[in-house]
């Protein structure tokens, strides 16, 4: 097939086929073999110029932008935990403190009551004491008081009675007997 | 007016390079589409920018890259990485070329048989060294199935191994048929329209509706071939490689 209209390949023809498409219209183009060197020859070219660019520059560049993202995506996430991970503990470790000052916070609310309580109960104790001891003073005297008076008044029931004596018999009596009659009417 | 679908897979000299033996290596109009394949290839990969937060480029780089890494685990496992350079070329080229070949007017690299030939004797013979360099004879293994009985096992050997060396023509046909064959059906549905209105008149432009319909609906039907050839052809690099790689399995 090819050897019938195998002129036309050369390269002169260029122009002159384009113009006139059915000079080739008995042959089939791709069992021409004329053409085949050229385009093994081509391909040979063109293919090793694009394993050489795709395998030294596109893929690693093309690779290295997505291994980049996903390093980004990745530090980013992680980061991102690591945040998370720190206000967690960061909120942990507010409740605990919160915690013990609320506990610290009774404990000093307890301690100050008993406190107080205490120095209440020892003031109260230290004043009924001192109450009880001015009563047993107050007592004392009153005691004593009363027995000075009741002396006095056996001295003055016995000079009312000599008088009375006197005044109704006239005689002076004798003080050993009214001494002894008060004494005896005092005890009666 | 006459359609001649064949015509758009000429191969048109643009200059010569040089000869070799009584071959003329001519600059074609194949080789400047490869050229152009390779420099979009390229653009898209190293101009699209490396940011965290990629634009449109570069999230179309970022993910082609990982659609082919992930073939490549998912085929071949981790270690099928070691042939990411090869297979993400492979795939971009035939991709990109596939798609620049969907225009109007434009040419279709893998629409010739030479090409995909040679992409996949590149294929199977990096399989066959590979394999031999890293397993040693044990890569043969691979002919020989488990938990075959004695009295077949020579004839599925045979099978075996006559479908290892077809790999190369099935994995090479695969790609320039369907790129060839929906090419033409594409001309030929296209020229159907212009055919019947020049011809018809004001009828034949109306009649000429339904091919063009048909037309629009190839034409996204080509588009998804264009992806998915070039897929199809990655892909059975990785299984190939795989064999390779793990020739117990």
């Amino acid at each position: 097939m090819a050897e019938s209209h195998g002129g036309a390949k050369g390269p002169a023809a260029a122009a002159h086929t384009e113009a006139d498409g059915g000079h080739h219209g008995g042959g089939f183009p791709p069992f021409e073999s004329s053409t085949y060197a050229s385009q093994l020859v081509s391909l040979g070219i063109f293919f090793v110029v694009l394993y050489v660019v795709v395998s030294k520059l596109a893929l690693p560049k093309v690779g290295g932008a997505i291994e980049a993202r996903q390093n980004k995506i990745e530090g980013d996430l992680a980061e991102a935990q690591k945040l998370k991970d720190q206000s967690e503990a960061a909120l942990k470790a507010y409740e605990s403190e919160l915690a013990a000052a609320r506990a610290r916070a009774q404990a000093i609310g307890n301690e100050s009551r008993d406190k107080a309580n205490a120095q209440a109960d020892a003031e109260r104790k230290a004043l009924e004491e001192q109450l009880a001891a001015k009563l047993a003073g107050a007592e004392k005297t009153i005691a004593s008081t009363r027995a000075t008076a009741m002396s006095n008044v056996r001295a003055i029931a016995a000079d009312s009675a000599a008088q009375i004596v006197q005044q109704l018999t006239g005689v002076v009596p004798d003080a050993a007997s009214v001494n002894a009659a008060v004494d005896a009417s005092l005890k009666g | 007016m006459k359609i001649d679908p064949i015509h758009q897979f000429n191969i048109e000299p643009l200059f010569t390079l040089g000869h070799i033996g009584n071959q003329t290596i001519a600059f074609t109009n194949s080789s400047l589409y490869m050229l152009i394949a390779v420099a979009i290839i390229s653009l898209l990969m190293l101009a699209s920018g490396a940011q965290l937060v990629p634009g449109r480029l570069q999230s179309v780089a970022e993910i082609s890259y990982e659609f082919v890494a992930s073939t490549i685990r998912s085929t071949a496992g981790s270690e099928g990485m070691k042939f990411f350079p090869l297979i993400f070329s492979l795939f971009m080229f035939i991709c990109v070329s596939n798609l620049i070949g969907i225009i109007p007017y434009t040419f279709t690299i893998s629409s010739h048989l030479i090409v995909t030939a040679a992409l996949a004797l590149l294929v199977f013979f990096t399989v066959l060294i590979y394999g031999v360099a890293k397993n040693g004879l044990k890569f043969f293994s691979i002919f020989v199935p488990h938990g075959v009985p004695g009295y077949i096992l020579p004839l599925v050997m045979f099978i075996e191994v006559l479908s290892f060396f077809l790999r190369p023509v099935s994995h090479s046909v695969r790609l320039f048929a369907n790129m060839l064959a929906g090419h033409i059906a594409l001309k030929v549905f296209a020229g159907f329209v212009a055919m019947l209105g020049f011809s018809l008149g004001a009828l034949g432009w109306v009649g000429g509706v339904l091919p063009l319909a048909l037309t629009v609906a190839l034409y996204a039907l080509e588009i998804l071939v264009a992806f998915l050839q070039a897929y199809v052809f990655a892909i059975l690099t990785c299984i190939y490689l795989n064999d390779a790689i793990h020739p117990g399995h």
